[in-house]
């Protein structure tokens, strides 16, 4: 599926557009016309070389740079021209976010850190507590729910960064990156969760990455070169 | 690796003798094993029968018989269709990719193109192969490893030799 043009309505099977969009950092362009068009339920892959501007089109899909020009859609909303405060809230409810490192909370147990986005959305601590509990399970993290982060493995870092992110149900989970710290087996597991459970949630996936066997865990890949995207899809058909 | 398509996509740069065919497939592609002239010259027979390549007149001169070959249209698009459609994704496809970017630098076609469209055909193998993992036993993911690791060096060298088409269609160019 290709971006629609400009000002066009987005269709009714897409889920996420991005169009002709444009980002730059100071003198450094990152995005130079970016274009591309998700169907829902989808788990796209991003791929590229290092500087490629992959992970600056992650930031502008799910809100948290505004491209400098064009237009980012989610679900038929011009996300690029909410305000602050809207995108916040869409990206605390709609969407998910892991990253390579650093995303848990240190001084927080494993339990507390999966909790958190829904205790920060005013579900009763009760709740949020049982729904963390059953995303241990799902995770299989059985039993270390009051271990702190720091004594995790790298492994079960992830896993729990995962539940974090899947625990409010998102829309969408942006995944940069998400097994760059593991070993060759560990991310294998990593990924057989996260597209295990992203299928069973109906969860639309962006998943940024430089390694082939990871991204050969989405169903189709696009590749960023320059900031600029080339979608084999549209290659094959001659767009 | 098809000799024949190479040695077309040769006659594209320009018309050659047979000797200067071996010459040039040796200094590019031959990687050590020489091409045997019986092998230069048959295979130049059978493109000719096949309207791929036209020879000329036999030159005078000593030594051998001497003709210069060009190319067909037929030939010509024979080679553009070889060099665009992606290999079949296997491992080991290092000397197949070698031959048809340089030999697309050297005709100034589209080499980033076709690595794009060779990356395309290898990920989707790759997704076969990740599939068959999540439905196989342990055999099959023991073998489907295999092929997931050697089609994942290939991809390295698509992405390292994309980046360095610049420097490499200056070197191969003439």
């Amino acid at each position: 599926m290709t971006a629609s043009l400009p000002g066009t309505p987005v269709p009714a099977q897409s889920l996420i557009e991005a169009r002709d969009v444009v980002k730059s950092f100071g003198q450094t362009p990152a995005l130079r016309g970016a274009s591309l068009s998700m169907r829902r339920g989808e788990i796209l892959a991003v791929m590229g070389p290092s500087g490629s501007g992959k992970s600056t089109l992650l930031h502008c899909l799910a809100g948290i740079f505004t491209p400098d020009r064009g237009e980012i859609w989610f679900d038929g909303r011009r996300l690029d021209a909410l305000s602050e405060p809207e995108r916040t809230k869409l990206r605390r409810t709609a969407f998910g976010f892991v990253f390579q490192f650093g995303q848990l909370v240190p001084e927080l147990s494993v339990a507390d850190n999966i909790a958190l986005p829904l205790l920060l959305d005013h579900v009763k601590r009760k709740e949020a507590y049982e729904q963390a509990a059953a995303w241990l399970g799902r995770l299989e993290l059985h039993g270390l729910g009051e271990r702190r982060t720091g004594e995790l493995s790298g492994g079960q870092a992830q896993r729990v960064a995962l539940a974090r992110a899947l625990v409010t149900h998102p829309r969408v989970l942006f995944a940069d990156e998400p097994t760059g710290s593991l070993d060759s087996l560990t991310g294998e597991m990593v990924m057989d969760l996260m597209v295990g459970l992203a299928r069973e949630e109906e969860t639309t996936v962006v998943l940024v990455t430089h390694e082939a066997r990871v991204a050969a865990c989405a169903d189709r890949e696009i590749l960023v070169r320059d900031g600029k995207v080339f979608d084999p899809r549209a290659a094959e058909v001659g767009q | 690796m098809s000799v024949p398509l190479t040695m077309l996509g040769l006659l594209e740069l320009e018309p050659s003798h047979g000797y200067e065919l071996k010459r040039d497939y040796d200094a590019y592609f031959g990687r050590g094993r020489p091409l045997p002239f019986g092998q230069v010259y048959a295979t130049l027979a059978r493109l000719a029968r096949d309207g791929k390549v036209i020879a000329g007149e036999a030159e005078p001169g000593a030594g051998p018989e001497r003709k210069r070959y060009v190319i067909t249209e037929a030939g010509a698009t024979e080679v553009g269709t070889w060099l665009a459609e992606p290999a079949e994704p296997e491992p080991h496809l290092q000397s197949v990719l070698f031959t048809k970017v340089v030999l697309a630098l050297m005709l100034g076609r589209p080499a980033e193109r076709y690595l794009d469209t060779q990356r395309s055909a290898h990920l989707a193998r790759m997704r076969d192969l990740t599939d068959l993992k999540r439905g196989g036993g342990l055999l099959d993911v023991l073998r489907a490893d295999y092929g997931l690791f050697h089609l994942e060096a290939d991809l390295r060298w698509i992405d390292v030799t994309t980046a360095r088409l610049g420097a490499l269609a200056k070197e191969v160019r003439r």
